[in-house]
């Protein structure tokens, strides 16, 4: 790990293509191969604002660069939370970082979930397996003002009980009388005393108004897929259905075209899209 | 005493059904309670009931000699449990055992079977009933077969 500040740029001056040196605060497992790491500013204290659904490109020197969705509580702005799941060589060195470890942080970038346009409507937030991560920021954006909103739902989907994320916190959403939640694994155990089944058998059920809701979906695109099958069939409507997409993002701003989507650059236009603005090319396979 | 009709109308397996067609099924009904742990039906039984679900938490299990039991779907309120009934030769797949106290309407598997014959009007509300959470748990099973969270390297 680098661990001369002299180099890089304040966060003020920051270029987009330069990155921030963030000191690793703590790393822990959610699950067998995904952990969350907690990064504080290694060089000024200027808080780290982002809106729910944005997503920063962590640096390991000397390894590479990952765009990894923010997942912490955009009020909390002097801790910087990502959740990600060990897949690639920049995930695995992020995986071995230590205390006090420096790494390189971009962005924030991308579009937001524009939680503020389902302000008195019913919220349906649907998650698939690390799909979650992106979607918390949502959630502690709804609570933190929970009047504002209709009847909220977190329907969450993972493959298994021990791949479950933020358990602790989904207790404690569960017990909240203003939240439902519900949670499904696609393979359940003998001591797992849950629903078993996928995410998307959960929509049929869930509590809500269609004409009046908004869905925030996140998880594989297949996944996707399906649950934007079972959201119209409640009919909830293309612009009130959000999803968070994913790409091969590597500038993230809009320059390099490695996440070309179409006529979309996923790091800028995207990650955030509500379904209408993307429903020709959602089921495209040529992209 | 109260009749089953208003619960059997509120259930959305049945919504819409027409009165004339409640009335026959409700011939055939009865309220039943399963407590944790019990098991509603077991794998090789005679399949001579259906039941939907009012209250409550129920695993379809199948024994794997390496994994013990494996659950492979929980069904809740608003959900139709058993579908064997329907064809011959009338067995149960799975077992069904409770996870949650469960409060459900039983169908008598031959009765129904018998009006089905006798009215094939109600057959077909029925058949196009069950088709549709066919296609469903089916839908569902694919997806689950894709193994979506996986990490696919």
């Amino acid at each position: 790990m680098l661990s001369t500040l002299d180099s890089f740029p304040a966060r003020a001056d920051a270029h987009p293509m330069q990155p921030r040196l963030y000191r690793a605060h703590k790393r822990h497992r959610e699950t067998p191969d995904t952990f969350t790491l907690e990064l504080e500013a290694a060089q000024d204290d200027a808080p780290f604002t982002f809106a729910p659904g944005q997503f920063n490109m962590l640096y390991v020197f000397g390894v590479g660069e990952v765009p990894i969705s923010i997942c912490g509580d955009p009020k909390r702005s002097n801790l910087l939370l990502h959740t990600t799941r060990d897949v690639g060589m920049v995930t695995h060195a992020l995986s071995r970082i230590k205390r006090g470890d420096v790494i390189g942080v971009r962005g924030p970038f991308g579009t937001g979930w524009d939680v503020e346009r389902a302000v008195t409507r019913d919220v349906l937030i649907v998650a698939g397996g690390i799909g979650l991560a992106p979607l918390r920021p949502v959630l502690y954006s709804i609570l933190a003002q929970r009047e504002r909103f209709g009847h909220v739902s977190l329907l969450y989907g993972a493959r298994m009980p021990e791949e479950l994320l933020y358990m602790p916190e989904l207790q404690k959403w569960r017990a909240r009388l203003d939240l439902d939640v519900a949670v499904t694994v696609d393979r359940g155990t003998r001591h797992w005393r849950g629903d078993v089944g996928v995410v998307t058998t959960l929509i049929p059920k869930a509590a809500c108004d269609p004409a009046r809701t908004t869905a925030f979906v996140c998880g594989p695109e297949v996944m996707m897929r399906f649950t934007i099958f079972e959201l119209q069939k409640r009919g909830v409507s293309d612009e009130n259905i959000v999803l968070s997409m994913e790409r091969n993002m590597k500038c993230g701003i809009g320059l390099c075209g490695h996440c070309q989507w179409g006529p979309h650059f996923i790091c800028r236009q995207g990650p955030v899209f509500r379904y209408n603005e993307i429903r020709d090319w959602f089921a495209l396979k040529e992209i | 005493m109260q009749t089953l009709e208003p619960i059997l109308a509120e259930h959305p397996f049945l919504q819409g059904l027409a009165p004339e067609y409640m009335q026959l099924l409700v011939s055939c009904a009865s309220n039943v309670r399963f407590n944790s742990g019990e098991y509603i039906f077991q794998t090789g039984q005679a399949a001579d009931k259906f039941y939907i679900v009012r209250q409550g938490k129920v695993a379809l299990e199948t024994p794997s000699p390496t994994h013990g039991e494996l659950t492979i779907l929980t069904v809740g309120p608003g959900d139709v449990l058993g579908w064997s009934w329907l064809v011959s030769p009338y067995r149960w797949h799975f077992d069904a055992r409770v996870l949650e106290v469960t409060r459900a309407i039983a169908f008598d598997a031959r009765c129904l079977r018998d009006k089905c014959d006798a009215n094939h009007d109600l057959g077909y509300e029925m058949m196009k009933r069950f088709a549709q959470v066919f296609i469903e748990r089916l839908e569902a099973t694919r997806l689950q077969l894709l193994d979506v969270y996986a990490v696919h390297t």
